[in-house]
């Protein structure tokens, strides 16, 4: 794989989330480095078991041994949960708080959930990849669980009882046969628990089984929701801080371009603001945000840049093409082609888009003696800490980053940019910076969702079965690239060429290309066979829980009626797929709108299955979520480029779906309990897309192979 | 540079010295700490930035300070009274009407607006009003819901 031009290669984690951090070269790296290494003792060295430590790359460090890493109960009663995972919309305070309430015998209004705060809450890596239900969860409920073994143990102990003789309930441990009970608040008045808390858990404590949970499972509302809807809570954008400076940070031309010179003079001659460059680095902080933006306008006329070559997105699917070393792996199964039945081929594609969280990118850093805190939004506290003692050299007990719950994500913020930019204003500045980026800034320089090109083959015995298949995604990654369809022969391969913009992960990450050209092709290859969308898939379709929610949705929806009713310019499609366990199929009705070129999405049924669920509301919230940002990718969404340049950097130039974009909604949540949870805020958005072109070909006949679906009318 | 001296906030007149050109979002955020008020766009695209001038709706990102000088400016702050919460905001929090809840002030503001100008709007004024408000979230159903509790408690 070759470097990406404009910045460090990615990584990409086991779990396939792309982690694409920009990569600053600050003078101060060097020099510290020099004198480092002229004292003889080199930082790096020093640095790194405590990194090892503490992971700092976001991916979840050891496991914390001890409940006071995790729980605290405050000699008040309430009882504190640390978690390192950020809460960002998808629900996560409310479903771990349910966790800890749950196994501690407590209502959720008694546990504050401490989010993702490096200076108090273990690691539990990145928010990403629909991990924290099938793995902070679980680790928050055996901590505990654990700890209320410790406090029935103790209890028990003091009055001198045997522990299965000791029942917990609402917060307070009771021994019923001598009428003796103590609150949570009462045990936390004692040293020796403090000191049992310190100490490793118990191993095993057991958690509540499923059929005995009361809070787990219910819809528990978000603890702090109140906060949301008075205005009082403080993203990090939001948090004030003495002496407060507002930061600019100049942004090159276009992508790639090097900065060759700049005089600073003017913003330098301005009255409270401070000026920095270092390296390619060029930003400003003062008293206000006009202010700093002032003093930028004013130097930015004299940068000179020299720039360098970027394809546009015209030809951004022959650029990757190209790119490919050694060209596109070749089909496999290419000799027995030949005798085949039938053989269908097809070239799919996924535009560039953008997550557009609405708060974008933002961060307030604070250096005070040698120590830096930086408040800001990311999925990834622990990775921004690793980022901030990297660039400054820095030993991780003095960085801490807090995470206040955070305006949206989407699987974009993964890096910590904007809090290295504060960061080192802040340390130039000496005050207090905050940095917010703008929208166009977001919509340039935040990480995009790959794009795709996807090449699919597969042929047809006499009977209309898939005797061979084979797919390829070229840049855009691996999530959801197997096919859960049975085949004969399957081979599903990826490719990386160069990449001409920043890759970051998406929701449900490479899977919504892979699963979007893989359900359409299905639908071509039904139409070959000449069976009906549905038969044809469940006729290859081994998995029980994809069956399962195949059928779901196709009964819900009325299919077999549906899909015979032949009305103009109207028509029914259907999509299903699996990823990070959880398992989705959607039916959609569409109609298609000749006069203006456009497609309507009417009516949408869809039917998800993550194993038992945990928050049936925010669940049905994170579903009906994704099936209408999937409506974006799918119609209209695609980030332009030309020149190094994005031309619709802007909610108006891109346009994301709003009320008006609404479909009726029919949504059936699988309950399985069964089955274990796993998380539900991404694989929900997988299905939409290609249900909508299965639909727009059952409606015109036509098509639609590329993301966004624009019908070939409105392509001039 | 013109400067403005005085602001009509939430009731109270705020004493400033500040160049009128600046947008009351910027203005409201970092010289009042009124933070409820969210950047969303700068450009009026998402109606993040709802406050209410003169009872109202308004994008702030696109409203210079100095031409709101002489009027009546409200944001989420002052919504709730002695810790109650306005119906709208409660409206909201029954309906859980948020996600990540960034674009939720903006959007109660809006709602505020239409439903004390208009307490029974039709449908399509509601879709008018609150069309021009994003939420990436796409948390719109449950948005729609407390929209419906709201105006329904609004006729009532």
């Amino acid at each position: 794989m070759e470097t990406n031009p404009i910045n460090c290669p990615a990584e990409i984690l086991e779990d396939e989330q792309i982690i694409e951090p920009v990569a600053f070269e600050f003078g101060l790296n060097r020099r510290v480095f020099v004198q480092m290494i002229g004292a003889g003792v080199l930082i790096t060295a020093s640095a790194k078991p405590a990194l090892a430590q503490r992971s700092g790359r976001g991916s979840g460090g050891a496991r914390p041994r001890n409940v006071s890493a995790r729980i605290h109960i405050g000699k008040d009663g309430i009882v504190k949960v640390m978690t390192g995972k950020v809460e960002v919309g998808q629900g996560s305070r409310a479903e771990l708080t349910q966790g800890a309430a749950e196994e501690l015998r407590v209502l959720p209004s008694q546990i504050q959930l401490v989010m993702s705060d490096t200076g108090l809450v273990p690691d539990d890596g990145n928010t990403a990849g629909s991990r924290s239900t099938p793995a902070t969860l679980p680790a928050i409920r055996q901590a505990a669980a654990a700890a209320r073994s410790l406090l029935v143990a103790f209890a028990a102990q003091q009055w001198g009882v045997e522990q299965d003789t000791v029942q917990v309930r609402d917060g307070r441990v009771t021994h019923a046969a001598t009428q003796r009970t103590l609150a949570y608040a009462d045990l936390a008045q004692s040293d020796e628990l403090a000191k049992l808390f310190n100490q490793p858990a118990p191993a095993e404590a057991p958690i509540t089984p499923l059929q005995d949970w009361k809070v787990l499972g219910t819809s528990v509302p978000r603890p702090n929701g109140r906060d949301l809807v008075t205005g009082t809570h403080r993203f990090s954008s939001d948090i004030k801080r003495p002496d407060l400076l507002r930061g600019k940070i100049l942004r090159a031309p276009s992508f790639g371009a090097k900065l060759v010179s700049i005089d600073l003079a003017p913003a330098r001659a301005m009255k409270e603001v401070v000026v920095v460059q270092d390296g390619q680095f060029v930003g400003v902080a003062a008293p206000s945000t006009a202010r700093a933006e002032e003093a930028l306008d004013a130097i930015a006329k004299t940068a000179k840049w020299e720039s360098a070559p970027h394809p546009s997105s015209q030809e951004v699917f022959a650029y990757l093409r190209d790119g490919v070393q050694g060209g596109l792996p070749k089909n496999p199964f290419a000799d027995e082609l030949s005798s085949a039945n039938k053989v269908l081929r097809q070239t799919y594609h996924a535009a560039y888009v953008q997550h557009a969280p609405m708060e974008t990118r933002s961060a307030v850093a604070e250096w005070r003696d040698g120590h830096l805190t930086v408040w800001t939004g990311t999925q990834n506290p622990f990775g921004y800490l690793g980022e901030l003692t990297r660039t400054f050299r820095l030993p991780p007990e003095r960085v801490r980053v807090i995470v206040p719950d955070t305006g949206g994500g989407f699987g974009g913020k993964h890096t910590g940019e904007a809090a290295v930019e504060a960061a080192r204003l802040a340390q130039a500045a000496n005050r207090p910076v905050s940095l917010k980026w703008t929208r166009e800034e977001e919509f340039t320089w935040a990480c995009f969702r790959p794009a795709a090109l996807i090449e699919a083959e597969a042929a047809l015995d006499v009977k209309g079965a898939i005797a061979s298949w084979h797919f390829v995604n070229v840049n855009s990654g691996q999530s959801a690239i197997n096919t859960p369809y049975r085949a004969g022969k399957a081979r599903s391969e990826s490719a990386s060429p160069r990449a001409p913009l920043r890759h970051g992960s998406y929701r449900a990450l490479a899977s919504t290309a892979n699963n979007f050209a893989r359900e359409c092709f299905m639908d071509e290859l039904a139409a070959a066979a000449g069976a009906d969308p549905l038969e044809f898939r469940l006729a290859h379709l081994e998995n029980g829980r994809l069956r399962d929610v195949l059928e779901a949705a196709a009964k819900r929806f009325n299919w077999r009626e549906r899909i015979k009713q032949k009305r103009p310019d109207m028509g029914v499609g259907l999509a299903c797929g699996t990823e990070k366990g959880s398992y989705v199929a959607a039916c959609a009705e569409i109609a298609f709108d000749r006069t203006q070129n456009k497609i309507n999405v009417r009516h949408v049924c869809e039917v998800f299955e993550c194993g038992a669920i945990i928050n049936p509301d925010n669940l049905r919230a994170q579903v009906e979520g994704c099936i209408i940002m999937g409506l974006g990718p799918a119609l209209r969404e695609v980030s332009r480029f030309e020149g190094g340049k994005i031309l619709n950097a802007s909610f108006r130039g891109y346009q994301v779906p709003r009320f008006s974009d609404l479909p009726e909604l029919d949504i059936h949540l699988l309950n399985r309990p069964d089955l274990p949870s796993v998380g539900g805020g991404e694989t929900p958005i997988i299905a939409i897309a290609p249900a909508i072109g299965n639909a727009f070909f059952a409606a015109t006949g036509i098509r639609l192979r590329s993301l966004p679906m624009v019908p070939p009318a409105a392509k001039a | 540079m013109p400067t403005i001296t005085e602001l009509r906030v939430n009731g109270n007149k705020v004493p400033l010295n500040t160049d009128a050109e600046r947008s009351l979002l910027e203005v409201l955020r970092e010289d009042l700490d009124l933070t409820g008020t969210k950047y969303g766009c700068g450009a009026g695209d998402c109606s993040a930035c709802t406050v209410l001038v003169d009872g109202t709706p308004t994008r702030s990102c696109i409203t210079s300070v100095g031409s709101v000088a002489s009027k009546e400016i409200t944001t989420i702050e002052a919504l709730a009274k002695n810790g109650t919460l306005h119906p709208v905001q409660e409206a909201f929090l029954k309906e859980n009407a948020f996600q990540c809840g960034y674009c939720i002030p903006g959007m109660i503001m809006g709602l505020v607006g239409l439903l004390d100008k208009k307490p029974v709007p039709t449908d399509a004024e509601i879709l008018s009003r609150m069309d021009r408000h994003l939420c990436r979230c796409c948390g719109y159903p449950s948005i729609v819901k407390a929209i419906r509790r709201a105006a329904a408690q609004a006729r009532s």
